[in-house]
């Protein structure tokens, strides 16, 4: 198993180990719902260091991420971040990545941990095949240290050591600046539903940046929080997980991923995706809440009128709102709010009911 | 760190706790030592009232926010009880588990099988040698 720079820190916080895309992560030092809790109403500290960063760069970089990417980047500014999908001929799946434009033909891919690899190879095998020479890509992931501050005190701390006016960060955008004194890339954004900021430095560094946020953050209630927490504020937020809701037979009109899809330009897979558009998709994701007692788990049957009709991709209790709740692919008869279904939990079948995505906004 | 077990209960592997109440009948849960294991239980699935169950056998289910654990039987015998409580508070689990987290009562069998069970002292060796 990888180690990210901040396994040791991990370790003598006490946090339970687990295995997570090829690397041994924090799953919680505390208690899920603890961190869950603390990262909604103070402030959260994730190591994100698994992650991959791919650089593209080049008089042709551009042009290699719009034939890789579902989303339309030509208009994309400097400082601007996009979510994108990498999809294959199919329209399916490879990765769901952020690209931030760092400067004119100068782009940073960030991948999901144990997708890394497969889009690496991906974006080559692209590049190679469509002579894109003008179009350097380069593996940055094991010199780049990460790590997300998230919640509504994130800002407040995270201004006292960064260079520069973080307020004026706006929401999907990042900024080169330093953090403590090293050059760094913060982006306010995330994947909790709340505010706060992505913090990119040099892998040997990050644990000083790290180490200042613990203690600066500790007088605002900042507390680290593993990928336990990271789950269940994702879920809340309605946000999805690669090797759950997405995966390469899974399209991005089937999830929540059509408006980052532009078929108005060339893309692999766009083909594939306007027929499916023009045809409509058969099955749809959806979020849904349990009515009954019991809590829906990856992979546990959906039922309506008796029979299986889809399954369950991610599910938990949800801290915040008190009652289990979950992602599942249902087909688009069933995808409206208010449906009825049943999930099999066991040997029971408990009642639930399609809700409207996501599960938890954010105050403003 | 977990509560010492206490010496007036017998113990299994698996981290239940048996506790005879006299006239043939147990009170079962799981030790505090799985709750710290578990941390945050956010669900208790109990077994029906009446129902039959065999030693080491699933007899409940316990689910915290990460994960799914069955619960097994440390004796054979009837559900004459559950504890209903935890269906509003599961985490009665997490703050007494030898106590207001009790999940069953199970009209023995065999009393034999609750002599073999682990006393306080052998269980604390076991998961001395056995942390997790």
């Amino acid at each position: 198993m990888k180690r990210t720079p901040l396994y040791e820190r991990h370790l003598a916080l006490g946090a339970t180990m687990t295995e997570f895309g090829g690397w041994a992560m924090p799953v919680q030092y505390s208690s899920v719902i603890e961190e869950h809790r603390n990262t909604r109403t103070l402030a959260g500290l994730f190591d994100v260091c698994h992650m991959g960063e791919i650089e593209v760069r080049g008089p042709q970089a551009l042009e290699l991420l719009q034939w890789v990417m579902s989303r339309n980047l030509a208009g994309q500014r400097i400082g601007e971040m996009k979510l994108s999908a990498i999809t294959n001929e199919k329209g399916g799946i490879i990765d769901d990545v952020t690209v931030y434009k760092r400067a004119e033909e100068h782009y940073m891919v960030v991948t999901n941990a144990a997708t890394r690899e497969g889009d690496l190879a991906w974006i080559l095998k692209a590049k190679n095949a469509r002579g894109l020479d003008g179009a350097d890509v380069t593996d940055l992931s094991d010199t780049i240290g990460k790590v997300d501050i998230q919640g509504p005190l994130a800002q407040k701390i995270l201004a006292e050591i960064v260079e520069g006016d973080l307020e004026a960060l706006r929401f999907y955008h990042a900024m080169d600046t330093r953090v403590a004194g090293m050059p760094a890339l913060v982006s306010r954004s995330g994947y909790t539903g709340e505010d706060g900021f992505e913090v990119y430095t040099e892998a040997g560094r990050i644990g000083e940046i790290w180490d200042l946020l613990m203690s600066i953050g500790d007088a605002h209630g900042l507390k680290p929080a593993g990928l336990g927490a990271r789950d269940t504020l994702r879920l809340e937020a309605g946000m999805m997980l690669f090797g759950h809701e997405m995966c390469q037979t899974v399209t991005p009109f089937e999830v929540v991923y059509g408006w980052i899809t532009d078929l108005d330009k060339e893309f692999i897979g766009r083909d594939a995706l306007r027929r499916q558009k023009e045809e409509g998709v058969r099955r749809k994701l959806v979020g849904f809440e349990i009515l009954d007692r019991g809590i829906a788990r990856h992979g546990y049957p959906v039922l309506a009128g008796g029979e299986k009709v889809g399954e369950v991709t991610s599910g938990t209790y949800s801290p915040t709102l008190g009652k289990a709740i979950g992602l599942a692919f249902v087909p688009v008869q069933y995808m409206d709010p208010g449906t009825p279904l049943e999930i099999g939990i066991r040997n029971q079948r408990v009642k639930a009911a399609v809700v409207p995505l996501p599960f938890y906004r954010r105050k403003k | 760190m977990a509560k010492p077990s206490p010496n007036d209960r017998r113990y299994t592997k698996e981290h239940e706790w048996a506790k005879a109440d006299g006239g043939g009948t147990v009170t079962m849960g799981i030790t505090d030592h799985a709750q710290e294991l578990l941390t945050d239980v956010v669900y208790v699935e109990l077994p029906a009232v009446g129902r039959r169950v065999k030693q080491a056998q699933p007899i409940a289910v316990v689910e915290s926010v990460k994960s799914v654990s069955d619960i097994f039987a440390p004796v054979s015998g009837e559900v004459i009880e559950v504890n209903q409580a935890l269906e509003a508070a599961p985490e009665l689990v997490n703050k007494d588990a030898f106590g207001e987290g009790w999940v069953a009562r199970i009209r023995m069998e065999s009393p034999d099988e609750f002599d073999g069970l682990m006393t306080a002292e052998q269980y604390e060796e076991h998961i001395k040698a056995n942390p997790h």
